[in-house]
């Protein structure tokens, strides 16, 4: 793991000095990839910590056992219906709910509700849902959920379960 | 961005209720949250620095045009290429794809963008790998990228876009 990491800082260290120079030489597209860097990382950082507050206080205040009980091997098709209104509310994007369904494995959900609240986050946020429906119509956005959900739910059923029976382990952290 | 407001009156409203109960266990909930921001923030590095390169390579005028293909079928899977590789705020990508609809590209098409580009993240690889591991999160794109597809059929056919 040694080695990946001094690549791994070889590179960022390597995108820093290219924008270094880019700026102090006027080259445009080194330039135009900082502003890039720089909106993305202000968007990002105005989500993040929020999240992770929250997260905190999940952590210390919610029990084990009511995790397990509405998400967790015996939940049912109630955990896939939390799972799919915890991600309704989730604000940012899918990088918010990684760390989010993290916390949920480890107090106990299930493979199969955590992935449905990963993909329904990415899906079906609503605040998010709203805005697309201004711009593209109510039609359109209501197809997509109505199509990608049910999808959604069957395959993370399909792959919690194939995930189980095979012991798979995520990272620990 | 409304929703980041939305976001910390909750948070803030959720430490103070927090903070007034149990002050011992605010203050460790605040040294989680900033021990699991800190221990993922590399991850969060690398992917911004991909995003920002990718969105260099991968203009808005570039997108536009590969959009707006004549056959769509084609434009149906460059755009679910398109949208799996690039990485946009909602806030970008609806207004743009509101543009593109003006433009006379199919719905379909749209779909296939928007939903992979909200599903399927390749840019996102280092922080999804992070917390779900490799196979996990090749295993679940790929997935994705299928619902995707499937998503951007139904559209076409309830759109009238594929049986005219």
């Amino acid at each position: 793991m040694k080695r990946k990491n001094a690549i791994q800082i070889a590179g960022i260290a390597g995108y820093v000095l290219f924008l270094i120079i880019s700026f102090a030489l006027g080259f445009n597209p080194g330039k135009e990839i900082g502003y890039n860097f720089a909106s993305f990382s202000m968007d990002m950082l105005k989500i993040l910590p929020g999240a992770f507050i929250l997260i905190g206080l999940f952590e210390v205040w919610v029990k084990r056992e009511t995790v397990q009980k509405h998400l967790g091997e015996e939940s049912g098709i109630i955990g896939y219906i939390w799972a799919v209104l915890l991600a309704g509310t989730t604000v940012g994007g899918i990088y918010v709910a990684f760390p989010v369904a993290y916390s949920l494995y480890s107090k106990g959900a299930k493979f199969s509700n955590i992935l449905t609240y990963i993909s329904a986050s990415a899906i079906c946020r609503i605040p998010m849902a709203i805005f697309e429906a201004s711009f593209l119509g109510i039609k359109f956005t209501i197809i997509r959920l109505l199509v990608s959900l049910p999808l959604v739910i069957v395959s993370s059923m399909l792959l919690g379960d194939y995930l189980r029976r095979r012991n798979y382990k995520i990272p620990a952290k | 961005m409304k929703e980041a407001y939305f976001l910390y009156v909750i948070a803030g409203l959720a430490m103070l209720i927090s903070f007034i109960v149990n002050r011992q266990k605010t203050l460790r909930a605040i040294e989680i949250a900033a021990k699991r921001f800190a221990n993922i923030l590399p991850y969060f590095l690398i992917m911004l620095i991909l995003v920002s390169i990718a969105l260099f390579l991968l203009p808005d005028t570039f997108i536009t045009r590969y959009l707006a293909s004549d056959n769509k079928f084609i434009a149906v899977l460059l755009a679910s290429i398109l949208g799996s590789i690039t990485l946009m705020p909602g806030f970008i990508a609806f207004p743009l794809a509101g543009i593109l609809l003006t433009k006379g590209v199919p719905y379909m098409v749209l779909s296939a963008f928007t939903t992979t580009l909200m599903m399927v993240g390749v840019l996102t690889y280092p922080v999804e790998k992070a917390y779900l591991g490799v196979k996990l999160t090749i295993i679940r794109n790929t997935i994705s990228f299928f619902i995707a597809l499937i998503v951007a059929v139904m559209t076409g056919i309830f759109f009238g876009e594929i049986f005219e």
